[in-house]
């Protein structure tokens, strides 16, 4: 099976343009725009990291080692577009629009981590695994009735393909002909489960068969693979032919979280291995330096503005105003019901007597 | 045998969970661990550590990631001769498997005339209190104690833990066994090395006391008996602190006669208010001792939302205060 599905690459390890097909598309300037976009995205996950050490934020989950994956698919979209993530995937949200302030709220155990700016379509991370397959199906559906050519894109892991919610997706996807793109990231690991122990099957791919649902395989870590296999998805779909899977094989560097060892369970010198021969970054600084459009220049400034942004969100997140706990009531309903009107006002009342 | 002769070790409740599991691993080759990340990862908790090392990959097993394939398949392990102890990684990822909980698990003895029967143990952590992220915080205990054909176990501790856990994997029937998230490190019991047994719907008096009875259960027990000790420091009274331990059935006897003697009760829980267990210990007392109630019975519990993210939850979870401002109405009626 798994030579139905080879891994598709544009751009290999070293650099080096493997397929032609995109050639006129692969500009210098398209290479730099998706390798900053790639670069505001490790800056900012390893400045998490770094945060959650010195306590200033809670448990955080890292995307380190998927920014291709994540980036090229979001590049792909249009505002107006659905994105379904999960709690791994805020590489990719904070591409297609999400706010830097917002996401880092998140990592507070804020509610403003799942609250878009307005006009940007993105649904809370799906944190029970595979459960957002469903909604990404059932906004597309809701597109595709309302005659637009909107459409969606979800994104989900090796290990949510076990779920039945994943197969049920696909297979609402296929019989209602949703415009889906159904974005996996293969990295390989569901939190300490290999791939191997997960399912027999060699590819993700291949499940999109059973469910007549085109599906590639692609180099994850290959920014232009990414961006052109679900650009393609996602004219499809914009075209009425319906869903789209693709599994774009990755590596997490680090840990599943900042709470999870993951030398208990994998050899982390392969995440050491895989920096040097298929790093999405280094991939296209190779790449630019082949064409002899890499300046050193260029990075410095780059990562200066970056860091000047993450460091003045940095300081707005701190300085954003504590949570009320009125959040915790005031959505539960559009008007509360009679026990939680109760419940408050009772609340309240002790705090006052606590206050006196 | 001599009190002496028996070893006792200081364990945290995850260590009585574990020792519980070694134990029975050990005792019976039908027991089998499953779960995600049970095996090598030794379970997100550790509740698992070590186990996988010794007694491999087909007692101790990672499972797909799929919550309704490990309580389904266990139905069919356990109808068929084996006692698997099924671990949801946070109850709030139960709900996958809802439908083979409720449809079969807790009803094909009675559907096959008993013919067909499930010993399985499932066991979740739950509850607020730990920083979690969204979703993993919820307690939903009332959803199980509403479901009919399954028992409902919720230890505080590492002896009740450990005693409970192999009562439960000697039970006839479903249990699900739920492990309150902050109790798993917070304190250390003494645990006897040996096999013991506490049994299902018994309930625990924590402290003795005249003038109220104070029922609670989990990660509250902690907050209770806290507020309690400050409360009795402040003021003359005295307060009966008991430790319900299993939520379904419920220990009538331990509910009638606490409340027979102190005329007061209290009810302290983290779920939300509407559908809570407080309800059913309520009709309890109602049935066995409403005649002897000095006072209108007084509840604490958690909102009728869903548990807020963490920078929210301890204005979720019931205070220390709220539950003395309980205590003091009830006895100033
Ligand atoms: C329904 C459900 N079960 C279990 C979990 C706990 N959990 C969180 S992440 C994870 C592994 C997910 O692996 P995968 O889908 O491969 O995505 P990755 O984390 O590798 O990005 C598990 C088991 C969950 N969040 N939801």
């Amino acid at each position: 099976m798994i030579d139905q599905f080879p891994m598709q690459q544009v751009i290999n390890g070293d650099g080096a343009l493997v397929d032609e097909t995109y050639k006129s598309e692969i500009t210098i300037e398209k290479a730099k725009e998706l390798y900053e976009y790639m670069l505001r995205a490790r800056m900012l996950d390893k400045k998490c990291v770094n945060l959650q050490r010195q306590g200033r934020i809670g448990t955080y989950v890292q995307y380190e080692g998927q920014e291709a994956a994540q980036i090229g698919s979001a590049v792909a979209l249009e505002q107006g577009d659905w994105m379904f993530p999960t709690y791994r995937d805020h590489a990719a949200t904070l591409t297609f629009g999400h706010s830097m302030r917002n996401l880092l709220l998140n990592w507070l155990g804020r509610y403003e981590g799942n609250v878009p700016p307005e006009g940007v379509n993105i649904f809370p991370p799906g944190i029970p695994i595979a459960s957002q397959l469903l909604h990404a199906t059932g906004a597309a559906w809701a597109e595709k009735k309302r005659g637009t050519d909107r459409v969606s894109i979800v994104y989900f892991g090796d290990g949510a393909t076990s779920e039945g919610d994943f197969h049920e997706a696909l297979n609402f996807g296929s019989v209602f002909n949703t415009p889906t793109v159904f974005f996996n990231q293969n990295n390989g690991y569901a939190i300490s489960v290999p791939m191997e122990k997960q399912m027999k099957s060699k590819t993700i791919a291949q499940k999109g068969l059973g469910y007549n649902i085109p599906s590639v395989r692609i180099d994850g870590n290959d920014v232009f693979a990414v961006y052109f296999t679900t650009k393609k998805a996602v004219e499809r779909a914009r075209a009425g032919e319906g869903p789209t899977l693709i599994e774009a094989v990755t590596w997490r560097y680090g840990a599943h979280t900042t709470a999870d060892d993951a030398s208990k369970y994998r050899d982390q010198s392969e995440s050491e291995k895989r920096r040097k021969t298929a790093d999405p970054l280094l991939r296209i600084e190779r790449y630019l330096k082949s064409q002899s459009a890499w300046e050193q220049s260029w990075l410095k400034e780059r990562e200066e503005a970056i860091t000047e942004e993450i460091e003045s969100t940095i300081k707005e997140m701190e300085a954003y105003p504590d949570p009320e706990f009125a959040h915790m009531f005031d959505h539960v309903f559009d008007t509360p019901t009679w026990t939680i009107q109760e419940q408050v006002n009772d609340h309240l009342a002790i705090k006052r007597r606590q206050s006196q | 045998m001599n009190a002496t002769d028996v070893k006792v070790k200081k364990m945290t409740m995850i260590e009585g969970v574990r020792d519980a599991m070694r134990l029975m691993l050990k005792e019976n080759d039908d027991v089998l661990i499953l779960g995600e990340d049970v095996g090598i990862n030794g379970g997100v908790f550790r509740a698992t550590e070590g186990l996988y090392e010794e007694f491999g990959e087909d007692r101790v097993i990672d499972t797909p990631l799929a919550e309704s394939g490990i309580i389904g398949n266990s139905i069919g392990l356990a109808v068929n001769g084996f006692r698997p102890i099924a671990e949801i990684q946070f109850l709030g990822f139960i709900y996958p498997a809802f439908n083979q909980l409720m449809t079969h698990a807790t009803r094909l003895r009675q559907r096959s005339m008993g013919r067909y029967t499930v010993p399985l143990v499932v066991r979740a952590p739950y509850g607020a209190g730990v920083r979690a992220p969204e979703i993993h915080s919820d307690s939903v205990e009332g959803l199980f104690t509403q479901m009919p054909g399954i028992k409902v176990v919720v230890p505080s501790n590492a002896y009740d833990a450990k005693g409970l856990l192999i009562a439960s994997l000697e039970d006839p029937d479903p249990v699900i066994f739920l492990e309150p998230l902050r109790c798993y490190r917070s304190s250390r019991t003494e645990v006897p090395d040996e096999k013991y047994y506490v049994d299902i719907g018994k309930a625990s008096v924590l402290k003795e006391g005249e003038d109220i009875s104070v029922f609670t259960w989990g990660a509250m027990v902690m907050d209770t008996m806290k507020a309690v000790k400050e409360l009795e420091e402040k003021r003359n009274i005295s307060c009966e602190v008991i430790d319900l331990r299993t939520l379904y059935p419920l220990d009538k006897e331990a509910i009638a006669s606490s409340v027979q003697k102190t005329g007061r009760a209290a009810i302290v829980h983290e779920a939300p208010a509407t559908g809570g267990v407080s309800n059913d210990v309520l009709s309890v007392i109602n049935d066995t001792s409403f005649l002897y109630l000095r006072s209108p019975i007084e509840r604490v519990t958690g909102f009728d939302t869903p548990v807020p993210v963490y920078s929210l939850e301890q204005e979720y979870l019931p205070s220390s205060a709220k539950i003395q401002a309980a205590i003091e109405k009830a006895i100033d009626f």
